[in-house]
């Protein structure tokens, strides 16, 4: 706050105030808060620093096994330099394209880079996350089936992602049927009988889902849109690169979360939410767009387009409440597409499968697990275990690993990205059979 | 000043009905289109969707605003007007020339109910 | 474009070589795996760092220049935030990590919303919420978790202004609760003796902005928060305006049930080109049970641990939110300290009113009287010259300024709406005065200027409804138009 006393009362004078509690004499006096905020004293850039020191060392970071939707991935050094420039990061929305070109041709080409992964035509500027992404995937399919009020969810997707979709379904209303897992993966059979029923706006699934295993949805796009509903697929972006993308699944919408593009970690988030669909759907989807045009003088240039559908203009009549995106994450995802193009991205795939199924022979030899579902998968798989997980996982992380996430009675999954070693893979198994 | 034709039937939310025995033609007014600018999309219903007076079939989107389409009659879509789909411009051309949706009446007697030119009129005006 | 500079083989990246003397694709089946193409640059990091580099530039922000965008909170951005928010010992956490090895990140996460609540005069936070938007959803949520929580099903409508934000209609219809519009004053306050006949036993509560989206306060809330709450019902803050009573004026000691705060608006956290952002929401006592889902609560050991509540609305975001969006917000607070917060509030009203009066002799200004952090014009004062407020908007961009937030509020036809920030300095805000007097001074003069306007900028004038009526969203999609 830059005023000086002078500035102060030059200011209050043209006002025609005598003091700055003048500014305030249309509030109620009695609502002045005149005692002490509970919060430390005004500490210095030296002291902060200390602060955060000492909160830092309170953290451990862990050599990481675990996966559960986040995934310990590289970074390239390039990004955070370069989401350090502040033309990106203290810009508001793109509302003025005439001095947001940057903001908007990012944007653009974020959306170039995930309808690439995911196969489809149209993505938008980017969601919360990957959970709150497919809760309003599916709003989008009630609002695009006229008259349906019921969606089907497989309960192979993320358990954290389920939490978020229950509870959006229930208080916005939405019928949600969350259909059991059979043998690690969707039951085909009972998500049939419930499509047989003609009342289904759409089906949720996963890719991986939650056990790791990588599903195969042959026949069920055409199932659903038999019976006039669609199909929405959960996918971790990164994987898309090797795996059937769900443009090829015949899927309408993707959702997934984009931290698997390299983003750090870091405790929950940043991370950011991805939706592409079908040209058919884009006038349903939510969130910002931002498409090509050109200026009076014919140059290309790019805006914030199909904005008549948001919520600053339709209020109670939108279909989401949205009004902000993940932009600078988008960016972060941009970078890391553009670095790594499809040849990195196949690379992170291959070093993190292979290592995932190096660890996985590695523990069944250990005698301490067996194949839980005997399923493909990529760089998270789930193992059957008598060993007590909590104890296994306390026992870890005092060798400053995180161990395997719980994926219930007797179930654990390991997840192996490129960052890891065969090293610590080989200390990790030493580890374990030494229980 | 907005055009209205004399021998249609308006709703308040801006609809044109135009009856031929059983058959609802629906389209938006002048000056509907008029007041959304450029208009850019039109969502209409599919052939054998009913509609519901009262209750919203579509919608139009202009660059700035975008509007439900409130249906005046209810009854069956038996043909909706596919040149919208490549050319919703043609709302901004003529919006009384370039309907949307032709409807077969459940309740002809619901035509009876929807406002007169003059009545209309008057609605645009204050 | 970043597509432009691809040439087969080029490569940015280095990654360790395969040790594994296995091929773990070879095991998934063959009709699990893409075939599509996948289309995505190949370039050189030097390409990378010049292509984004040069994008930068072709930006504006808060760095750059004067940004008085109303109802946005454009203030400075302090880089030792931005320094701490990258903290290695914060960045390689996974969320699910045991909480005795995160202790420091969940210190941290209830230190802020403890912070906050002081600040608010509420009870406790969540900082689950992802922006301002979900902050109002998770809000209203707690609005609807309360009353069914209590067997009362049927009071599922919410009251809001007609001069609300279009987001909290739009929050309220995620939620699944009905909109009722109470009408404002010609001043834009909530009119009172609109608001009594909808307090019937079906309204769970009623949405305001304080000050309002005029930039007014509201001077009758002491008699609204009686009133709703004797009608049963509670009473959301929407904090998009909390910055002007940051340090003077609590929400909570309103009568306000719960809020939410943006933290990259009032406690300066950057906007990110539209984010991301956060929206902590908060609570009075006896509500906290029903907020979302993770949940950061203290042991009587002085130990932090992760809960889920069973009497909790459930979740709505994977984690903990934008956690180090977080960081940034609890940086700044400690920064300023429990004394400097107080001025916070107090001198962001002071420049909105200084600029106020400087500029209501060229510009329309339809409510008098003090306003808070920020106010509203409708338009130029001369209405003869045919400039409207979307040109002045535009000529502001020739001149090295953003332009203010226009054509909102809906009250009035040529809305421009300005809000400085405390962070601007005195002679910055003289600079805008003077430009924005010169504009209207060209717009009486030479208003074909003001007219054609941006001149200046990088690109000019867009075809926004091309745009929009045919969407080219993708590299391929624009490929294939050519």
């Amino acid at each position: 706050m830059p005023h000086t006393e002078s500035d102060i009362r030059k200011m209050l004078d043209k006002i025609g105030v005598e003091k700055i509690d003048d500014l305030y004499s249309d509030v109620p006096q009695e609502v002045i808060f005149r005692e002490e905020y509970d919060l430390p004293s005004a500490m210095s850039e030296i002291e902060l620093r200390r602060h955060f020191e000492e909160l830092g060392k309170k953290n451990r970071t862990l050599t990481v096994f675990g996966g559960g939707g986040v995934y310990d991935h590289y970074s390239p050094s390039v990004i955070p330099h370069l989401l350090a420039r502040s033309e990106f990061y203290t810009a508001y929305t793109p509302y003025q394209p005439e001095i947001s070109q940057g903001t908007l041709q990012y944007i653009f080409e974020y959306q170039s880079m995930i309808s690439e992964l995911t196969g489809m035509e149209a993505t938008n500027a980017s969601m919360y996350d990957g959970a709150t992404a497919t809760a309003e995937a599916m709003f989008m399919m009630v609002a695009s089936a006229r008259k349906k009020n019921r969606v089907v969810l497989s309960e192979t997707i993320s358990e954290r992602v389920l939490e978020v979709v229950k509870t959006y379904a229930d208080f916005h209303g939405v019928d949600l049927t969350v259909v059991p897992a059979k043998d690690g993966v969707t039951d085909r059979e009972a998500v049939s009988a419930e499509i047989g029923k003609g009342d289904v706006a759409g089906v949720i699934v996963a890719c991986p889902n939650r056990y790791g295993i990588i599903e195969d949805f042959t026949g069920l796009a055409d199932e659903i849109h038999a019976a006039k509903g669609y199909l929405a697929i959960n996918a971790d972006p990164s994987t898309l690169a090797v795996l059937r993308t769900p443009a090829e699944w015949g899927a309408d919408i993707a959702v997934g979360d984009g931290q698997s593009l390299g983003m750090p970690m870091s405790f929950g988030g940043p991370y950011l939410g991805y939706m592409s669909c079908g040209k058919d759907m884009l006038r349903k989807m939510p969130g910002r767009v931002v498409g090509a045009t050109k200026d009076i003088d014919g140059k290309r240039c790019f805006v914030l387009t199909l904005q008549a559908r948001e919520q600053h203009i339709r209020r109670q009549k939108a279909t989401s409440n949205i009004c902000s995106n993940q932009s600078l994450m988008a960016l972060y995802a941009t970078i890391y597409l553009s670095l790594m193009g499809r040849q990195g991205l196949v690379e992170v795939n291959t070093l993190s499968c292979d290592g995932a199924h190096y660890l996985y022979k590695k523990l069944i030899e250990t005698g301490k697990f067996e194949p839980a579902f005997n399923k493909p998968f990529l760089k998270e798989f789930t193992l059957k275990t008598n060993l007590d997980v909590e104890k296994l996982n306390e026992y870890l992380l005092k060798n400053d690993i995180m161990g395997p996430i719980s994926a219930g009675e007797g179930l654990v999954s390991f997840a192996v990205t490129e960052k890891r070693t065969k090293e610590e893979i080989d200390k990790l198994v030493t580890l374990i059979s030494e229980i | 000043m907005s055009k209205i034709l004399e021998d249609l039937r308006y709703a308040d939310s801006h609809e044109w009905v135009k009856v031929e025995g059983d058959i609802a033609t629906v389209g938006i007014t002048d000056y509907a289109q008029h007041a959304l600018g450029s208009i850019v999309y039109v969502d209409m219903p599919e052939e054998g969707d009913e509609v519901t007076a009262g209750e919203d079939f579509g919608a139009v989107e202009s660059v700035k605003a975008a509007s439900d389409l409130i249906s005046p009659v209810s009854g069956e879509v038996v043909e909706i007007n596919t040149a919208l789909e490549d050319e919703p411009e043609l709302l901004n051309q003529d919006a009384f020339a370039n309907w949307i949706m032709k409807v077969k009446l459940s309740d002809a007697s619901e035509v009876d109910g929807l406002l007169t030119a003059d009545a209309y009129a008057k609605i645009c005006e204050e | 474009m970043i597509f432009e500079l691809s040439r087969p083989g080029r490569k940015g990246y280095e990654l360790p070589a395969d040790k594994y003397n296995t091929d773990g694709l070879k095991d998934i089946p063959a009709d699990l795996l893409r075939t599509q193409p996948l289309d995505l640059p190949e370039v050189s990091e030097l390409d990378v760092v010049r292509h984004y580099t040069n994008l930068s530039n072709k930006n504006f922000g808060v760095d750059t220049g004067f940004y008085p965008l109303g109802s946005c909170t454009m203030k400075y951005n302090p880089k030792i935030s931005e320094e701490l928010s990258a903290h290695p010992a914060f960045a390689g956490l996974h969320p699910l990590q045991d909480a005795d090895s995160a202790q420091g990140a969940l210190e941290l996460y209830y230190n802020l919303q403890h912070a906050l609540s002081s600040l608010a005069g509420l009870s406790e936070f969540t900082l689950n919420p992802y922006a301002g938007a979900h902050g109002e959803l998770t809000g209203l949520m707690i609005m609807k978790e309360y009353h069914r929580s209590r067997g009362d099903h049927k009071r599922t409508r919410v009251i809001i202004p007609d001069s609300a934000h279009g987001t909290n209609p739009a929050s309220a219809m995620v939620a699944g609760m009905e909109v009722v519009e109470v009408k404002s004053k010609p001043n834009g306050s909530v009119d009172v003796e609109d608001l009594k006949p909808l307090l019937d036993d079906t309204v769970a509560g009623i949405m305001m902005t304080n000050p309002n989206t005029l930039g007014m306060f509201e001077i009758e809330i002491m008699e609204i928060a009686k009133l709703v709450h004797e009608a049963g019902g509670l009473l959301y803050y929407d904090g998009a305006n909390f910055n002007p009573l940051l340090g003077r004026v609590r929400p909570g000691d309103m009568g306000f049930d719960i809020m939410h705060i943006n933290l990259h608006k009032t406690f300066s956290t950057p906007h990110g080109g539209g984010g991301p952002g956060s929206g902590p929401v908060g609570v009075r006592k006896g509500l906290e049970k029903f907020l979302p889902n993770p949940r950061v609560k203290k042991g009587e050991d002085g130990k932090f641990y992760v809960e889920f509540d069973k009497d909790s609305l459930g979740s709505v975001s994977t984690f903990f939110g934008n956690f180090s969006v977080m960081m940034r917000a609890y940086a700044y607070i400690l920064s300023l300290g429990k004394e400097n917060i107080r001025n916070v509030g107090p001198m962001a009203t002071l420049n909105a009113n200084y600029i106020k009066e400087s500029l209501k002799d060229d510009y329309l200004l339809p409510i008098d009287g003090v306003c808070k952090h920020e106010f509203v014009f409708d338009g130029l004062k001369d209405k003869s010259t045919g400039v409207t407020t979307l040109n002045v908007a535009k000529r502001l961009l020739d001149y090295g300024f953003h332009a203010p937030t226009i054509y909102f509020p809906l009250l009035f036809h040529e809305s421009m709406m300005i809000e400085p920030t405390e962070t601007e300095s005195l002679e910055t805000l003289d600079e805008f005065i003077e430009v924005m007097h010169k504009v209207a001074k060209e717009a009486r003069e030479t208003p074909e200027d003001v007219k054609n306007a941006p001149l200046s900028t990088a690109v000019r004038k867009l075809d926004e409804t091309s745009a929009a009526k045919n969407p080219i969203l993708t590299y391929k999609g624009m490929k294939s138009q050519d």
